[in-house]
């Protein structure tokens, strides 16, 4: 598998084609939180909302654009993290910034299994400008949940 | 028309190989060009022989130095039609607009007194820009417009990014105090057509400012010839060293325009609350200046004298039509500005930027970086006109004097692929 095709692996352009959790739903419930990131290098953006309760991650939903990376990140953390509790979302979110900074050399076991289908971005940690794109769905459901843990009301 | 020889064995860095021994494309030189041994023989050898401080010392080297540094202000004049004392030595052209930007904001405040008084503006007046420039050429009127109660307006472009010039006297009025617009697009590759602007800004007693980042690498520029007050140029995008740039201005312009950087080596009389400043350039040279840089850009501007200006402005024009009649021909990609330059006026660029459909600008430039190709992706510090023409980004193919037309063949034919590989493909 050449380098090109171990970063656009199938399973990552299936979910750039077919992304799960696009488009905002309004629940109406409290503790909702909600968060803008742009890529600054290439204007893509993401609006993501996520409902918790308790502990749980209810509800993610998002609107945005971007390349496939991206857009492909952003379908897999709503699998992903949808219906986890925030421990588990953030263990999740540290073993994909470690596969980020792997230099396409993979991780543990243990931390794989966590990531699932995600795992597929391996290829994208040998491309420093392209981190970027597949962490921006992250960042902003990191920002996301601090919103909803304030309490902001629906 | 004549394509130059092939140029590629003065330029050492596009021997390299690139992903897994691929022979680099290089099709980025509208965002940085490589350099010549000239340049860069030139920097080495002002290290290993005459490093001294310029315009001050009593050694040899100082003397060495300031020859030198000087010469290549007289290099850099030359090139564009100057006199050495109209070219002011800058970190870069975005350094060179906010110097004549933050310029007249001092004056507008007072600083420099009467004879500064010409550049003032105010509640009142306006400053016009255009839709097609980079930010770097619309930030700093932005902020002036801001600092001063000013009003900011623009021309505005037409579908294929064309500046609207039919009703350009109801933009540039006589409330135009000043007037800076791009010489050629670093998205469409339109060369602008100087001569109407800077008509109008005449007529209405307005100051000119051109961006000529874009076209003083690629074309003749006689900065008299085009009769602009200011003029902007960058070395790194002429093959020269990053870190230096400069400004050209009408000599009296220069001499009245208040500095917005204060230190060393620029004032005539300092007491505790007053100073007078040197005349230009010098008023202009704060602190220790980029001296290699400086003589790196006299020696790349020497390079491309050496080549002929027509030479290479004939040779760009063969690559500018292949590459955009190239991408425009092909299925599922739009070419951004017209395919060629219209009846009657000037050249295009050596410039494509292009969206294929269906496939991320982000996603092209993988492809074609897999390739060996080197791209600019995004929006090129430019919002705006991709704002206009509907998208966030493009992809952009720029080439320079060592382009060859089988740089153009391979991006093609790689495009050619991009929608397949997403599978967008018809």
């Amino acid at each position: 598998m050449s380098a090109l095709e171990q970063m656009y692996q199938q399973v990552i352009m299936d979910h750039a084609r077919e992304a799960h959790g696009r488009g905002l739903v309004d629940l109406g419930l409290p503790h909702t939180g909600e968060s803008h990131q742009v890529n600054t290098t290439c204007g893509d953006e993401v609006r993501l909302r996520v409902v918790l309760d308790g502990d749980t991650i209810k509800s993610i939903s998002w609107e945005g654009s971007g390349c496939s990376i991206s857009q492909a990140s952003i379908s897999m953390l709503t699998e992903l993290i949808e219906g986890e509790d925030l421990e588990m979302a953030d263990e999740t979110f540290e073993a994909f910034k470690a596969l980020m900074h792997a230099k396409g050399q993979g991780l543990d076991e243990q931390r794989e299994d966590m990531l699932g289908d995600a795992t597929a971005f391996v290829g994208v940690g040998k491309y420093p400008a392209r981190i970027k794109c597949a962490l921006l769905g992250w960042m902003a459901l990191k920002d996301a949940i601090i919103q909803a843990q304030k309490g902001a009301p629906a | 028309m004549p394509l130059l020889p092939d140029l590629r064995p003065d330029f050492p860095l596009l021997a390299r190989t690139v992903r897994n021994g691929k022979p680099l494309v290089y099709l980025d030189s509208g965002a940085t060009a490589q350099k010549p041994h000239a340049v860069l023989n030139a920097e080495a050898e002002f290290y290993q022989f005459h490093n001294g401080a310029v315009q001050r010392g009593a050694h040899l080297l100082a003397e060495e130095a300031t020859d030198m540094y000087e010469s290549a202000r007289a290099q850099v004049a030359e090139f564009v039609g100057a006199e050495p004392d109209e070219i002011v030595w800058t970190e870069n052209a975005t350094h060179a607009i906010n110097l004549v930007a933050n310029g007249i904001a001092n004056a507008s405040v007072g600083i420099g007194g009467t004879e500064s008084a010409r550049f003032r503006v105010g509640p009142g007046d306006e400053i016009v820009v255009t839709q097609t420039e980079h930010h770097a050429n619309l930030i700093p009127w932005q902020m002036l417009a801001a600092k001063t109660g000013a009003t900011l307006r623009w021309i505005e472009v037409d579908d294929d990014g064309r500046m609207i010039l039919d009703d350009l006297e109801s933009v540039v009025t006589e409330r135009c105090k000043v007037l800076a617009f791009t010489h050629a697009s670093n998205v469409t590759g339109i060369v602008s057509r100087v001569d109407v602007l800077v008509a109008r800004a005449k007529a209405v007693g307005a100051l000119t400012v051109l961006d000529a980042c874009q076209s003083v690498p690629h074309l003749p520029v006689n900065a008299k010839a085009l009769d602009v007050d200011f003029l902007v140029m960058s070395a790194h995008k002429m093959l020269g060293p990053t870190g230096i740039g400069a400004l050209y201005g009408r000599k009296e312009l220069l001499d009245t325009l208040p500095p917005s950087q204060f230190g060393g080596s620029t004032v005539k009389v300092v007491t505790m609350d007053t100073t007078t400043w040197l005349d230009s350039p010098h008023r202009f040279e704060a602190g220790t200046q980029p001296i290699a840089q400086a003589i790196g850009m006299g020696a790349a501007v020497k390079y491309l004298s050496d080549l002929g200006m027509e030479a290479v402005e004939a040779h760009e024009q063969e690559l500018a039509t292949m590459l955009r009649q190239g991408v425009a021909d092909l299925p599922g990609v739009r070419l951004l500005g017209p395919v060629a330059a219209d009846a009657g006026t000037s050249d295009m660029l050596a410039i494509a930027a292009f969206v294929v459909d269906g496939v991320h600008t982000h996603d092209v430039g993988q492809v074609l970086d897999d390739r060996g190709i080197a791209v600019r992706v995004g929006h090129h510090c430019n919002q705006p006109l991709h704002r206009h023409f509907g998208i966030a980004g493009s992809t952009r193919a720029s080439a320079h004097v060592y382009t060859q037309p089988e740089d153009i063949d391979a991006l093609i034919a790689a495009l050619a692929d991009v929608r397949t590989f997403f599978g967008v493909a018809a």
